[in-house]
This record gives C-alpha cells, structure tokens and sequence, in this order.
C-alpha cells in the first residue's frame, strides 16, 4: 500500500521512539519470538528508544536456532542419497550440521536447490521426474500452511517423486515452556504474521498467567507501538492481548489456514534445540499424508548428532542470557566462524547483536 | 581456434596493437594504474547486461578508482565447450560496444576452451592499464576525518537484477543491472574537484562492504545515514520480499567518493551533471580516528553498526 | 522468521494471483484468503497469500500514527 510508507516517515518514527524513551515504567524485561523481529528491531536501532531499566531479550523465535541438530543432519545426510534433490529455504544453507553445511554437501556435489517457496518444490518435482525432490519443511505457523499447500498440490498432481522432511514448531506452547522455567520476563511482543494465522485469541493463556502480550507488525512504527502498548500494560498492571497489528491480524487468525493445517499436519513433542522437548510444540504430517514424509521414505545412516562445546546458545534461545554473556561470542563464535546456531542464523539473537551492535560495544 | 579466434574476436575487437604479435605495445607516460580482474558472473545474460559489458565496465571502473583514464585492456577467455558460438559472438560484440563507450580499446587477448562441465559456459579475464593525471593521488587510505562520503546513484541495482533469473528467485520486475562505464564521470569530477580522497566501486558486498574497507584501510568511523542512501522503489521491493539488504547488493555502475567537506556540493553538481550519476546524494561523513568502522543511522536517529558482510546474501523467508 | 509484505493483487486466475509491489511481480497462491479481488492488498509469505490486507483497519492505523505525529496527546505516553 503506498500509503503505509507514511508508516516509515522519520518524523514519525522520531516522535514515536521519544514517547516511549519518556514513559514512566518499572524496570522490567520484555521478550520478543520472532526471528523477523530480531532483526527489525537491530536494524532499526529500536532498542535505543527503550526508557531506561527495560530490557527487550530475543526468545527462540529463530526457526533455524531451534531445529534440533539432528535433524538438520538428518536433511543433509539425505543428500548424500542418489537421485535425490533437497529443496530448501535459503535459511538453512550456511547451517552446520554435525559435519558439515547444506553448502558444503553441495560442494561435495550434492543437488541442493534454494527456493523461496514450497510450491516451486513442487514444480520441481513435476519437471525432474527421475529425482526424489525432499523439502525441509522448518518455520513456524506462519509457514506451516504454505508447505500444507504444497502437500495438496503435490497430492493433486500425483506426484510420487515429492516428500517433506516435517521441522515445523508452534509458538504458543513455546512461549508457555519458557513461563514455566526459570525465565523472568514481564510482558511478550507476539510475533505478526504467525498471529496471522493462529489470531492473536492464542495468546489468552498466556495473559492469563499474568503476562501481557502485544501482537506487532514489523515496519519500526509498528514495533515501536507495540512496546508502547505493552510497557502500558506493565505500568498498569494489566495482562491483556491486544493487537497492534490489527490490519492483518484477527482475533481468530485465518481460518482457512488453521483448517489446512489440521488436515494436512498433526500436533506433535518437539525438541527445540538448546531447550530441550515441549510437549505438543511441533507437527507431523497427518495421516492422509504420511506417504510424503521424507523420514520415512528413505532410510539414511544419521552420525551421533554433536552438540558443540561451550555453546549457550540454549541459554540465549530462552532469554536467560545475553549474547555476549556467552563465552564463544565474539571470540571463537563469529558469523564468519560460527559455532552455534544462534550464530549462524541470519535470524540468531547473537549475529543480529554482533552484526548490528558489534562484538564489544554495545550501541 | 584461428578461424574462431579470427572470426569472433577480431571481427569486434580488432587484432590486437600491433596485429598478430603476442604482446601489445604501449605509449604512456607518467604514473599508471594496473588492475586485474575476473568474471564468473551467473546467468552470463541479465536484465541490464552481460558477462562481456560486465568485464569492461569492471575494469575501466576500478581504474577509475585511481583516478586513472582507462588506456587499454586484455582479456583472456576459459570458454566451456559446447558454448554457443551465438552466444559467444553476443558477449565479445557487447565487449566492443561497451569499450567504446568507454573510451578504452581491448589490445590484446587470449582463449582457451576447457571441456564441457569444467567451466560454466565462460569465464573472462581482464587486466587494464590506466593513466593517472600528475597530482592526483586517490587511495581508499586518503579519507580524513570531516570528509564528506557521496555514492553516485541507487544501490543494489545489478545483485538484484541477477538474483531475478536465478532459478528459485524468478520474480518480474523492471530491475535492471547498473553496468555502466564510469571512467568519464570521475574524469569531470576530478577536474572539478582535484581534492578527491577516496573513490571505491562497490561491487561485490555492496555499498556496506566497500564503505568498511575504506574504513579500515584509513583507520577512520564513517556514519552514513540511512535515509539518505538512494534505493529503487522497485529493489527496495525485492530486498524486503526476499529478505534482503540492498547495502549489501552488488553495484556495477557506481562510485563512492569520498571528499573534502568544503568541495562536496561542487562534487555532488558535476556527479549529477553526469547521465551515470543523474541520482547522485549525500549519504554521510567521515566521522573521526577508529579502528575501522561503519555507523549507520536509521531512521529514527538510532545508530547501530553497518558491518562487512559475511558471504553472499541468501534470500530469506524466516 | 516471517517475512511477508503486502502486495496488490493484479490478476487472478483459480488458485493463483499476479501480485505486484513497486514494479516487483511474483505469482502467489490465493486458496488460503477468501474472496481475494483484483486490487486488494494481500501479505505474501514463501509465495503464498496468508491474509488479505483490512482497508479500513490500515486506514485506522494511518490515522493513529497521524494523530502522534501531529502531536495529539496519547494516553500512554508519560512525561
């Protein structure tokens, strides 16, 4: 919309970023779960405009940071099968599994694809008839539905050539796991376009349990309103869900796409790497579509997933640290030479700090 | 390979200065530029250009870096077999075309074909040779605290208008690529403005990479602002639909100059003047003595570091 | 992790709309958004609309940045 670039007008932006530096609130801690978040607000500087005494930490809102290694492993290792192509979000290539990238394997000559949707691996599938095209299905519910969709596609077309290995997390149970350990926030900035889907309703459990939760679109007003919304709530007691993000967010989210998801995929445990399992966290194909899971169409000898030492990317993954309060970041883990994958990440909390914040000074 | 040589190359590049001998001969006086460069660039044909203009355009252009006028270029061709001669006839014509443009004439060359598979179609080498005027002395270790930082034009034109055709990326749009010889323009500048410190091309890492070596190299803060940085409607489009930062996209038409405050709106009218840097701004200063580094300021007066970029930008959907 | 713009819709056809922003044209999915119309602003994300964009609450969001800018005071800022 031409009229939402007014959204970006500096003055705006300025006035906005004062207003909330000047509000009167508690010293507290607020988390943001979206990846896509992380990165808006270190881009835009927007922690700059936080009164003094609030803090804003990055949860395990990076889908990449949160699949298990093992898994990642398991993608890649898939690759090494003849005839086999992998399709994948340009996310995941740098990702290192326990003995090497998506990169490296393609290096090595494996036939990795990047797609910047799950139906154009679909397409790929109908147009290479001879290879087995395998999709690493990683995101949160934002994604989920558009891979659903490549599933019926795929169903429609008859293609017997298509799977998905399933990664795909939920954020609501996430963010319910974290309350129930030992993290101390004050208020949650709820991810936009995942509410998009589940509505900003799911986060009722959460307010709950006396935390406010404020949905935010991701334009730097949008975010800067949102922490508005929410350190209010803070400074007056209130847990509430609301929706700054009203435009494209409902209450009851997109219900032709939650119906999708529930055909196509069923809930499941997950393990969140450096979190651990969560109960009814992830999804599974259902079983309409159990012949395209990738884990079960091909067998593949997985090496003992290696978790490398030192690392708290967990410890960063739940809020409970800093980046820099890790004893890798900026030493031994870097985006050139990253170690874990809060660092590998385009999406980590420790290479949006080190990228925009630098790996001393903290701006 | 005479026959291929003499009929593709010759034919559009002439046969070499003098014809026929292995080695070209040169007149020139006074200090020279010399650089070297090599061309992978895939898919060889992009909205804008082509491998061929790209090679000239990349060459002439870091001479130009010096300060240099462009005198002559070599190029040296790995081509795959199996390319075809079609092809090839389009690359060296666009090569002819774009030399002359640029005021610079290929004297000299080379070719050899590799078997299919041990080459992508074709690679192209080129070293070029540049005179630089007495006086000017232009290094990315010249930039002085105070001086002010100008970018010829909008940025992230060529990364984008590549990664268009790449398969998996294919979008629509009226992207295209910014190659363009620049040699003429920074000759205008620099008789307008002798003073001028720094001139760098920000091609592959984008304006953000180029501004960190100049940085580093004069151990200076640059602080760029990041309204003031010229981006397309349409690649600002792109960058945010994949994920994306256009100062990270590569350039191959534009020019950083970086220059003495009380010269740079002398610079900013001749930059302008110029139909390759129409769209020329201001995007910041030389902020003071560092270890090397770049400072962004959003656009709600935060700042926050504009870093050298680790690897090619992959597009995102997280 | 959820990258998705909004773009217009310029044409439909079944399941699939030629959407645009800036002069940048992509296909999406549409089967996700009921009732999507040519001309309507819908949120891509991986090629594939996930909603359509509410006029009238963009507009009243608009309206709401307007007021700050304009300096209207509001309820939650504290001196």
């Amino acid at each position: 919309m031409e009229r939402l670039s007014q959204l970006r007008n500096p003055d705006l932006l300025r006035r906005l970023a004062g207003a909330v530096r000047a509000m009167a609130v508690p010293a507290c801690t607020l988390m943001e779960v979206c990846g896509t978040h992380t990165v808006a607000i270190a881009r835009h500087g927007l922690r700059q405009a936080l009164p003094a005494g609030v803090r804003l930490i990055s949860g395990p809102g990076c889908p990449v940071c949160v699949t298990p290694q093992d898994q990642i492993d398991h993608f890649i290792a898939l690759g090494g099968i003849d005839d086999v192509t992998l399709a994948t979000f340009g996310d995941m290539l740098r990702v290192p599994g326990s003995q090497c990238s998506l990169e490296q394997a393609r290096a090595a000559g494996a036939d990795v694809r990047l797609v910047y949707s799950p139906m154009d691996a679909v397409t790929l599938a109908d147009h290479l008839p001879a290879r087995q095209v395998v999709f690493f299905g990683i995101g949160f519910e934002t994604t989920a539905p558009a891979v659903a969709l490549a599933l019926t596609e795929a169903t429609q077309r008859g293609l017997r050539n298509f799977s998905v290995l399933c990664a795909h997390k939920l954020i609501p149970p996430a963010m319910s796991a974290l309350l129930d350990s030992d993290l101390n926030v004050d208020g949650f900035l709820c991810p936009g376009h995942v509410s998009v889907i589940i509505g900003s309703d799911a986060y009722r459990p959460i307010a709950r349990r006396g935390k406010p939760c404020v949905v935010a679109g991701f334009e730097p007003a949008d975010i800067l309103r949102a922490v508005q919304l929410l350190l209010s709530q803070i400074a007056e007691g209130r847990a509430e869900v609301e929706s700054e993000y009203s435009r494209a967010v409902r209450p009851q989210g997109n219900e032709r796409a939650r119906a999708l998801l529930e055909r196509v995929f069923q809930v499941c445990d997950a393990r969140w790497r450096g979190i651990g399992a969560i109960p009814g966290s992830g999804l599974a194909l259902a079983d309409e579509f159990i012949d395209f899971d990738a884990a079960r169409r091909f067998t593949v000898d997985l090496p003992p997933a290696e978790e490398p030492s030192g690392c708290r990317c967990g410890d960063v993954l739940r809020g409970l640290i800093d980046p820099p309060e890790c004893p890798l970041f900026g030493v031994a883990c870097t985006p050139a030479a990253p170690v874990g994958a809060c660092m590998v990440s385009s999406e980590g909390a420790c290479q949006a700090h080190y990228r925009y914040r630098g790996s001393e000074v903290t701006l | 390979m005479a026959d291929l040589i003499a009929e593709v190359f010759a034919a559009r590049l002439g046969t070499g200065d003098p014809p026929g001998d292995d080695a070209a001969q040169l007149d020139a006086a006074g200090r020279l530029a010399f650089t070297t460069d090599a061309f992978v660039v895939d898919p060889i044909f992009f909205p804008g250009g082509d491998i061929g203009r790209l090679a000239i355009c990349g060459t002439v252009n870091d001479l130009a870096t010096a300060g240099a006028k462009p005198l002559a270029i070599s190029a040296g061709f790995i081509l795959e077999e199996g390319l075809p001669i079609a092809d090839l006839e389009r690359i060296v014509g666009s090569m002819a075309q774009t030399a002359q443009e640029a005021g610079v004439r290929v004297i000299t060359g080379d070719t050899k074909v590799v078997p299919r598979g041990k080459a992508d179609r074709l690679y192209i080498c080129t070293s070029g040779v540049g005179q630089i005027a007495e006086g000017v002395t232009i290094s990315g270790a010249n930039a002085r605290p105070g001086d002010v930082v100008l970018v010829s034009g909008p940025v992230g034109d060529h990364g984008l208008a590549v990664l268009s055709q790449r398969e998996g990326f294919q979008f629509e749009s009226d992207i295209i690529s910014d190659c363009a010889p620049l040699a003429e323009m920074v000759q205008d500048l620099l008789a307008a403005v002798p003073g001028v410190h720094v001139l760098r091309d920000p091609t592959r890492g984008g304006l953000a990479t180029a501004l960190n070596e100049i940085a580093l190299q004069s151990q200076v803060e640059i602080e760029i602002s990041e309204s003031m940085v010229p981006v397309q409607p349409s690649v600002a489009a792109a960058c945010e639909l994949l994920g994306l930062d256009p100062l990270y996209a590569a350039n191959e038409g534009k020019m950083v100059a970086i220059v003495q405050p009380e010269e740079s709106m002398a610079a900013l009218a001749v930059l302008r003047a110029h139909t390759h840097g129409a769209d020329a701004a201001v995007i910041g200063a030389v902020a003071g003595r560092s270890q090397g580094r770049v400072l962004l300021q959003t656009a709600l007066g935060s700042h926050r570091i504009l870093g050298r970029h680790v690897g090619e930008q992959m597009p995102r959907i997280c | 992790m959820c990258l998705a713009i909004p773009m217009r819709v310029i044409s439909i056809a079944g399941h699939l709309a030629q959407v645009e922003e800036a002069g940048v044209k992509r296909e999406a999915r549409i089967d996700l958004v009921e009732g999507v119309a040519v001309g309507d602003y819908v949120i891509v994300h991986a090629g594939v609309a996930i909603e359509r964009l509410d006029p009238h609450e963009a507009q009243e969001t608009l309206r709401l940045f307007s007021e700050m800018l304009s300096g209207t005071p509001e309820p939650a800022t504290e001196p």
